[in-house]
């Protein structure tokens, strides 16, 4: 029989840091938390914006779900801290479309059945709206390399290709 | 003639995609309903042992943290075993998350903090001090074949395989014999979204609670019986869950974890799982796999034996049909099967994906591969010849099987003839190329399902029926079922699912949502379409009357006389002038039961016929799967679009199966230790190529009234055993334990 | 995560006095591998010093022909700045060889040498890991080593470092340019990263308080015979199990000149200078990639899951000498072209 001992750095716990006022500008929109320093850019949306939209997979990077766009570049939103992004354009799913006014990505996911259960879906998207931002891409085969830090469970890889593929061929000519 | 409102069998887009391209559409932990609280969990670091200490204390001081629960303070709510058992819990006794001090299994829950923010709630659970005492834990399968033990039937529902005929005078009566081993690790579901509940208090132990689930129902029947409260107290909605794959069918523990801390403090609490914390609870077990095939001179089998262990829990027999396949997909009139399990301290696994059919085909279709250059025979001719066109296991016709147009269609459009035997011999350049194949049987299954169809007033028709979305396309069919049931338009069909105010569905599982609750829609919409013919006949409408509802038709917006289109009535009409705001009507649910009761008079089965070319580096041994081809009959199809995207993920799975996929344990921890997707491998874009998915043609009036028969899990069948047969085709190196990683080719 | 306090720094020395002047503090660039760990309770720094406000996020020419990447500036924008397209093309493979494109837009080139090992273990808090808790032991020996080193290994610690971009740095003889407490200094890449020995807890030869600066690339790129060719699990988004960066300096099929770096076998980019001798006025063939491979396994030592890798950096190596000798497949900017058949 062993003594195994969790948590050992549990000693009294010092206090913590305060909340500060953090502003970051969001789909154009400028928003003020008061959140401490430990509250990921993911977090912030997810649970202090209401923006539910940009996902949260495995939350250290390893799945793309929380993937927005940060001056317009792709990032993993798990893995920044909001207060990191003071002054940043942050733009996510909710502000690449809407129902009524989707966008072409938005359109092309669907009409490509690029997605099964939707929850990989705004970060894939975010992530091809990066991807023809950076404009390395043209081929299949550098489309597929350059969204693979997406994972999609269901395996709608062939349809996200197809549907990346379609917008990117648009947006050339 | 087709109708502008026939909607089945169209590719139609799903109806539910702008919600999710637009983040529109809400999982379990984005309900962000007021005033509430965030609960974290704590896992336990040890594999087996109890909980000697918590000191709470240092953490209930931090402010903001609300409770620490653990099983010194957590109520017992409910003492029986059977109030733990949910819908589909195997015979045992469940676990019981912070019930006792006893650790099971790694990764047990085994304290929940909670506190006023998430990140505070990470904070705290992170410093809970916490002790241990650790006893010895065994959790090698290969080290426990000996105590292995056929599991028991009884209540659980639980059939061990059928054997048939003498396999030892098969075995000898055969020229050419193969038998051989075959193993793979435990797999983690790893759907795309953690499980996570968000549990709104409404007062007075009323409970809004929104659970990552495949079966809202089940996740209430579970609280109810747990937590002794009323349906009514204990509403449970699902409308969208972010991939299931299985690991929803069973509720998780953050269920009942969020409910407890929800009683306990009067508030609203989430708890969401980390994804470390997504291999802590269910999983394909591990198993390992005995296969011996003997075939005579002309290749017909003489003799098939399948023999399974599988690992379960130390509290739960969870059993899944590995090896009864291999009495059916061929002809062989002796087959000899075995089942066993064997107690290891995990979490009890869980259907996955093709549950048993998965792992049993593998060494099935490896096997036969086997035999195939054994009997010197093309592999797809083997099979052909082994063609079985009776069920032998239940000895029963089938309903229908179209396994032969598979073969044949799937050959032809991969290009099979082209292949030539010998390992090696094909290259790309200085790629080794091979070709291999596979395929597989899974049950065609109908489940009791209870469905509401509501006209209004505007014309516009809302079903409903409390079944899951979990990327299957559930929205999307039963919207064009219902929409052509009653001749309407799509855009004023709404299907509304995921809440257990609704009727009753059965678990979203085993493939068989599109045939239950498809079904039912249409049984819904005919019960609705009489009641519109009653009240037509009660309106000033010669046209109706004495008209029996036979011969009425529903298309393009009106009920009209099958004999004369021209008699017509709009169907909004109908609802305005019966001065009620709707008509609606349910199916019965009596019905469907009864008839489940009855023999069946036929097997019931969708089957599949895989293709796969892979290249290899030679020097490398990198493996790159650059076609599959995959072709099923399963019926028909309600909605090729999304049935192909189904096809397709299942070969994903079945490719990380084949090459990627494993959850690996240090037995001297009893620990998972690639708990994360950087680590616990799942295909990526870059490793997807060609896929061409082939809905051969397969009518059947015996399986249901609609003719389906699912398509979720048949899809993966025969591809990692493909993959396997490519692999040993184009390198001649047979390897049977997945998955296929470079080190076993070097 | 614990609780800590943020600082936006203005300038590099007012960011080394306030690491200084803080316990426990330490600096954060993209983020990428230190908020992980932070989420993992593997690093639990009380104040995190930021550096985006600091600049140092140019690439520019040096006067003696080489090129300065900023300490701040992306993996990203690093691998895609024309000048190491052109004149670095292994470097641009090699980073574009690792993490994904989010990742790497986030990440710093700094902070790609600052990245930890992905050894299971160093993440786990439920096991024991020398790296992470000196004295504890190593796990991995003995256990899951599948992704750990075979090459300058201790009884105390079998980690690899886990970067791409840094075995490119390795072989193109990058200079590492640190400012600290006692002022600037500049680095050898080769000294920059540790072997494990007795101290595994520390990656590096960097002093407290010291911020990396800038990397200086000298002005021999190999941009006509490179090859960074890396092996994984699956084709994308995978940490290497081995990696080979090679490149060469030809004179007609004579190897002039040579480098030769490996990844994903040792706590470091593992140089290996004595087989970059050995290709010296040696004819560009198979045999002579054969012994020079040989030789660089030599003392290698498997721990049973990872011993393949023996044997697979053996084969890596010929082929991706193979490669930068023959350029037949066309130089992309996307190295996954070369990388898969």
């Amino acid at each position: 029989m062993t003594h195994v001992t969790q948590a050992p750095l549990g000693k009294a716990p010092a206090t913590l840091a305060p909340t500060q006022p953090v502003s970051l500008r969001i789909n154009g929109q400028d928003r003020t938390l008061h959140i401490a320093p430990w509250t990921t850019l993911l977090d912030a949306l997810r649970e202090y914006l209401d923006l539910t939209g940009t996902k949260k997979g495995c939350d250290h990077g390893q799945c793309g779900a929380c993937t927005v766009l940060v001056d317009g570049r792709r990032v993993n939103s798990c893995l920044s801290l909001a207060v990191m992004q003071e002054g940043s354009e942050i733009q996510t799913i909710e502000g690449l479309g809407s129902e009524a006014q989707l966008s072409p990505l938005q359109q092309a996911f669907i009409d490509h059945d690029a997605f099964q259960c939707g929850y990989c879906t705004p970060g894939q998207i975010c992530s091809a709206q990066g991807l023809i931002n950076e404009g390395k891409a043209t081929t299949e085969a550098e489309v597929r390399e350059l969204m693979s830090g997406n994972l999609c469970r269901c395996g709608a890889y062939s349809n996200i290709l197809s549907a990346v593929m379609e917008v990117v061929g648009n947006s050339k000519s | 003639m087709t109708l502008q409102t026939d909607y089945i069998g169209k590719p139609t887009n799903r109806v539910d995609g702008p919600a999710k391209v637009t983040g529109g559409a809400k999982y379990a932990a984005e309900y962000n309903v007021p005033n509430m609280l965030y609960g974290y969990v704590v896992s336990s670091p040890i594999a087996k042992g109890k909980i000697t200490k918590i000191d709470a204390a240092p953490v209930l001081a931090l402010a903001g943290v609300q409770q620490v629960f653990s099983h010194e303070n957590v109520p017992h709510y409910a003492f029986f075993d059977r109030s733990y058992q949910d819908e589909i819990a195997p015979g045992g006794s469940p676990f019981r998350p912070l019930y006792d001090a006893e650790i099971k299994f790694s990764l047990q829950p085994v304290a929940l903090v909670v506190a006023d923010t998430f990140e505070l709630a990470r904070y705290a659970a992170s410093v809970l001090y916490i002790e241990y005492e650790e006893v010895a834990h065994e959790t090698k399968l290969s080290q426990h074949i000996d105590d292995a033990y056929e599991p028991g039937t009884g209540k659980t529902g639980y059939q061990p395989p059928k054997s048939r005929g003498n396999f030892g005078k098969g075995w000898k009566e055969g020229v050419a014999h193969v038998e051989a081993q075959f193993s793979h690790h435990a797999q983690h579901h790893n759907p795309m979204e953690n499980f996570a509940t968000t549990v709104e208090w409404l007062g007075d132990k009323y409970l809004n609670i929104y659970d990552k689930t495949q079966g809202a129902f089940n996740s209430q029947l579970l609280v109810t019986k747990i937590f002794g409260l009323s349906k009514e107290q204990a509403r449970v909605v699902s409308k969208y869950t972010g991939g299931g794959f299985g690991s929803g069918l069973r509720p998780q523990y953050q269920l009942l974890l969020a409910v407890m801390a929800s009683l306990e403090l009067e508030r609203s609490v989430r708890v969401s799982l980390t994804r470390e914390q997504m291999f802590s609870f269910g999983h394909r077990p591990e198993t390992m796999q005995h296969v011996a095939l003997a075939a005579a001179a002309d290749g017909s089998l003489t003799g098939i034996n399948h023999f399974a262990v599988a690992e379960t829990s130390q509290f739960e027999d969870f059993t899944e049909n590995v090896v009864g396949w291999s009495g059916m997909l061929y002809d062989c009139k002796n087959v000899a099967l075995g089942y066993r399990l064997a107690k290891l301290d995990v979490y009890t696994p869980l259907d996955m994906r093709a549950p048993g059919a998965a792992s049993g085909s593998i060494a099935l279709e490896i096997a036969m591969d086997e035999m195939a250059y054994a009997a010197g025979l093309d592999p797809l001719e083997f099979r052909i010849r082994n063609y079985s066109d009776r069920d032998q296991a239940q000895d029963l016709p089938y309903s229908s099987k179209a396994l032969r147009k598979c073969y044949h269609e799937g050959a032809a459009k991969f290009g099979w003839e082209k292949r030539t035997a010998e390992p090696g011999s094909m290259r790309d350049g200085n790629l080794l190329v091979g070709w291999g194949m596979g395929g597989g049987v899974w049950d065609a299954t109908t489940k009791p399902a209870t469905v509401r169809a509501s006209l209004d007033a505007d014309g516009h028709l809302t079903v409903s029926s409390g079944t899951n979305e979990i990327g299957t396309g559930t929205y999307t069919i039963m919207t064009q079922i219902a929409a052509e049931s009653m001749g309407l338009p799509i855009e004023a069909v709404t299907f509304v699912l995921g809440d257990t105010e609704l009727p009753e569905s059965p678990l979203q599982g085993g493939s068989w949502t599109a045939a239950s609750v498809g079904n039912s829609v249409v049984e819904a919409c005919a019960a609705l379409g009489e009641k519109l013919l009653k009240q037509a006949q009660k309106m000033d409408s010669l046209a109706f009357k004495d008209v029996k509802i036979e011969d009425v038709q529903f298309a393009n917006g009106q009920m009209r006389l099958r004999s004369d289109s021209t008699k017509a009535m709009v169907l909004r009409d109908v609802v305005q002038a019966s001065g009620e705001g709707k008509i609606e009507a349910q199916n019965a649910k009596e019905k469907s039961k009864l008839a489940a009761l009855k023999p069946p008079k036929y097997s019931m089965h969708a089957h599949n016929a895989v293709f796969v070319e892979v290249k290899v580096d030679p020097d490398l041994m990198t493996v790159h799967v650059t076609r599959v081809v995959n072709a099923v009959a399963a019926g028909r199809i309600l909605n090729p679009k999304t049935a192909r995207s189904q096809v397709l993920g299942s070969v994903v799975w079945g490719l990380g199966m084949a090459l990627m996929e494993e959850s690996v344990m240090d037995h001297r921890f009893g620990r998972y230790m690639n708990h994360s997707l950087a680590e616990y491998h799942v295909p990526v874009n870059a490793d997807i190529h060609d896929i061409d998915v082939i809905f051969v043609n397969e009518e059947d009036d015996k399986v249901n009234p609609l003719g389906i028969k699912g398509i979720g899990e048949v899809g993966m069948l025969g591809v990692a055993g493909a993959v396997a047969n490519a692999i040993y085709h184009a390198t001649g190196k047979r390897v049977r334990d997945m998955p296929i990683t470079v080190d076993k080719l070097l | 995560m614990n609780s800590f306090t943020f600082t936006q720094a203005a300038a590099v020395d007012a960011a080394v006095r306030e690491k200084a002047s803080h316990d426990g503090a330490a600096y954060i660039g993209g983020g990428t591998n230190l908020v992980d760990l932070m989420k993992e309770n593997v690093a639990r720094p009380t104040h995190l010093i930021g550096l985006k406000k600091l600049g140092l996020d140019t690439i520019e020419n040096t006067p003696d022909g080489g090129l300065r990447l900023g300490a701040l500036a992306t993996n990203a924008d690093t691998a895609y700045h024309p000048e190491v397209i052109s004149r670095y093309p292994l470097l641009n493979q090699a980073i574009l060889a690792g993490a994904s494109p989010q990742l790497r837009n986030m990440a710093t080139d700094a902070g790609n040498l600052m990245q930890r090992t992905r050894c299971y273990y160093f993440y786990d808090l439920a096991t024991p890991c020398n790296k992470r808790e000196p004295g504890t032991g190593c796990s991995a020996i003995g256990g899951y080593n599948r992704v750990c080193g075979i090459l300058g290994t201790s009884d105390s610690c079998i980690a690899t470092h886990p970067s791409d971009m840094c075995v490119a740095l390795a072989a193109l003889d990058t200079i590492v340019r640190v400012s600290g407490p006692n002022g600037e200094r500049t680095i050898k890449f080769e000294d920059f990263h540790r072997l494990p020995g007795n101290h595994p807890e520390r990656d590096n030869t960097l002093e407290p308080g010291e911020l990396i600066t800038g990397l200086d690339l000298p002005k021999k790129g190999f941009s006509e015979n490179f090859s960074y060719l890396k092996l994984r699990d699956r084709s994308s988004y995978a940490f290497a199990l081995v990696s080979v960066a090679a490149a060469l300096e030809l004179d007609g099929n004579t190897i002039k000149d040579a480098r030769l770096a490996l990844g994903g076998v040792a706590h470091k980019p593992w140089r290996d200078q004595a087989a970059e001798a050995m290709l010296v006025g040696q004819p560009a063939t198979a045999d002579t990639f054969r012994r020079v491979a040989a030789k660089v396994l030599e003392n290698a030592k498997g721990y049973g899951e990872n011993t393949f890798k023996i044997e697979l950096a053996k084969r890596a190596i010929v082929r991706a000498l193979k490669q930068a000798t023959e350029m037949k497949e066309a130089v992309d900017t996307n190295a996954f072209l070369n990388s898969n058949p």
